[in-house]
């Protein structure tokens, strides 16, 4: 059976997804999606019926049991510094990161 | 025994007719973590041959809290205030909550310095309840596995009942801690079976409630359509007394359903006489794709398992349940096909928030723009079994695929979804009030033996995942041993928010099993 993410379309995914991989670690990743890929194919031989409905869960939301929405409020947080401490740099209460890339689009 | 031993509902009894305190009871829950947990899971430590022999259900003990907890606890029953149901019992909370102060790791490094600002909304409820919380417990990176053995934090969690065995996973810390009787009880996830899967390998009782029944406030996510807080427990009774505190809806999340939480302890004696109980010929087999040559092979479950079920059917019948055979859940195979996709796609997208500005991990490499340092602080945080998920989540949602993938998968989903109601329609064929499968195709498998054949382990959860697709609940309780000893997890499937009825049976089967040799065995730990 070939593979369906070569390796070309798995460097792109990596690229897309941030990430950055050893090449042991691209080797093992790209095998498994590939292995993953060959079980969910077995959603192929289902006769497909385009007026099935998708389900996004499993249990339908009926208004009566569901909370009813509402505005959104703003509660101040009673320590921010609380979370701010969390983030990796900071500058006067500002997080600091690193330079933006910018691409000039054609 | 040692008060450590009991359950929780003997705690609170002993504690309300002042035989015991709750200190007494936490010194006891720290001596027993003392004698068989060895280190707690840590980064960049590595499991040598002395930790082979113990559990390691924790990353994080919260000793000191849980004693002023216990002492707050001591003091209410002292002044005559009723500190709630769950008074000076002590659990563990997977470390996959927020708990404000303490670190929720996520079992990532990519979250290993953080501290959450505030408190899910079940661990809160639980502390409101009197409960004790002694310490957060390890669990598969974000949750994604069936063993535990991926955590960053290790030694990983070992199964009390053979340590050279996985404890399950994803809640593995959560079940093991429960088994070797660190805590009467433990707050677990349940996405494909991550709390029902360790709870069978452990020999202990698992609930998935139904979908919205428990608030994810506060739970850090992977598949936010399929995950589900729940209880893990030693008996159905404690399981339900704590799925009564957590339950129910909340202002923090609104998928929280609002439909009133119904007393569980009511009716749980009240035995089985009359109910429908199917028995379903696609639960006694699994089909998986071989590696090599991607051919789909079916198998039968071991006789072991078949017999447990089987048995458990046998004595439900003898008290007054009807036995229906053959009840046909045609799309059970479909189930981890369809977990592969919808489970990766919202996974790539919980994921895409951790990228080493706000909190968590940034790189310590050096960088030179913003896009360079998301990559290294990613590649940094995350083991393999995350980044396995965000790509695949991408692969399948992008545009060119979604209609093959995501949007297919979404529509099998509702065809498992209408074979649970099918069965438990009122009005239907088979009116079932609840369906008997075994937990698991196979016991605790070796440490090592499954662990980086992501497509062997997922199939681990088989017969767990649909109900998580359907959104419905489902319990495990033990169900005997096998020949090496090791647990046998039962299943029991209902309708939504059938929770009460599930431990109305799972309690009957318990109370005429409870004599029966397999339940006298200990876990080796605790021999």
């Amino acid at each position: 059976m070939s593979e369906q993410i070569t390796p070309e379309i798995f460097d792109h995914l990596v690229d897309l997804a941030s990430l950055e991989l050893r090449a042991d670690q691209a080797e093992y990743l790209r095998k498994q999606l590939n292995n993953q890929l060959k079980a969910i194919r077995e959603l192929e031989a289902i006769p497909g019926d385009a007026n099935l409905p998708i389900s996004l869960h499993g249990v339908s939301y009926a208004v009566a049991e569901s909370p009813a929405p509402r505005e959104d409020e703003w509660h101040p947080y009673p320590d921010a510094k609380e979370i701010l401490s969390q983030a990796p740099q900071l500058e006067d209460d500002y997080i600091v990161v690193p330079d933006i890339p910018h691409t000039t689009l054609k | 025994m040692e008060l450590c031993d009991l359950s929780a509902q003997e705690l609170v009894r002993l504690l309300r007719q002042k035989k015991t305190s709750a200190v007494e009871i936490l010194q006891s829950t720290l001596e027993r973590i003392g004698q068989v947990d060895g280190r707690p899971g840590a980064l960049d430590q590595k499991t040598n041959e002395q930790d082979k022999e113990k559990i390691h259900s924790f990353i994080t003990l919260t000793d000191q809290h849980a004693l002023q907890q216990a002492a707050a606890v001591d003091a209410d029953l002292a002044a005559g205030k009723d500190p709630g149901p769950l008074a000076g019992v002590p659990f563990t909370v997977k470390d996959i909550f927020c708990v404000k102060g303490t670190p929720s790791t996520a079992a990532s490094r990519i979250l290993a310095n953080f501290k959450s600002p505030y408190t899910a909304t079940a661990v809160e409820r639980m502390q409101k309840a009197g409960a004790v919380m002694v310490g957060k417990v390890n669990l598969d990176e974000f949750t994604y596995g069936s063993s535990t053995e991926s955590s960053a934090f290790q030694p990983s969690t070992r199964n009390p009942w053979d340590t050279h065995t996985v404890p399950g996973g994803s809640s593995g810390g959560s079940a093991a801690s429960v088994a070797a009787g660190e805590v009467p009880l433990s707050l677990g996830t349940d996405t494909a079976g991550s709390i029902r899967q360790p709870a069978a390998f452990c020999g202990v009782v698992g609930v998935k409630p139904t979908y919205g029944r428990v608030s994810r406030y506060g739970l850090i996510a992977f598949a936010s359509s399929l995950d589900c807080p729940g209880p893990v427990a030693r008996t159905v009774h404690d399981a339900a007394a704590m799925l009564q505190v957590i339950a129910g809806a909340d202002v923090h999340d609104s998928t929280a359903a609002t439909i009133p939480v119904p007393d569980y302890l009511d009716r749980l004696e009240a035995g089985v006489k009359g109910m429908r109980i199917g028995l379903s010929p696609d639960y006694s087999r699994i089909v998986f794709p071989d590696p090599k040559t991607g051919e789909f092979q079916e198998q039968a479950l071991p006789g072991e398992i078949e017999a447990s079920v089987r048995h458990a059917a046998e004595v439900l019948a003898a008290m007054g349940a009807e036995i229906v055979e053959d009840v046909p859940m045609p799309n059970t195979r479909y189930g981890i096909p369809v977990y592969f996709v919808i489970s990766r796609v919202e996974a790539a997208s919980n994921l895409h928030r951790y990228d080493g500005v706000k909190y968590g991990l940034r790189t310590d490499q050096p960088y030179t723009d913003l896009r360079q340092m998301y990559k290294l602080s990613r590649n940094q945080g995350f083991g393999l079994q995350p980044k396995l998920r965000i790509l695949m989540g991408m692969y399948v949602s992008a545009a060119q695929y979604s209609e093959q993938y995501y949007q297919r998968a979404l529509r099998v989903r509702t065809m498992i979804r209408r074979d649970f109601e099918t069965v438990f329609d009122p009005a239907g064929k088979y009116r079932l009030d609840a369906l008997l499968t075994p937990t698991t195709p196979t016991t605790a498998f070796e440490m090592d033996a499954v662990y980086g054949d992501s497509v062997l382990m997922q199939y681990a959860d088989q017969l767990t995942v649909p109900a998580n697709h359907a959104g419905i609940p489902g319990l495990s309780l033990p169900g005997g041993l096998d020949t090496k000893e090791l647990p046998i997890g039962i299943q029991l499937l209902g309708a939504d928010y059938s929770e009460q009825k599930l431990f109305q049976i799972g309690r009957a089967y318990e109370m005429v099993t409870e004599n029966e040799d397999w339940r006298k065995v200990k876990p080796k730990a605790l021999r």
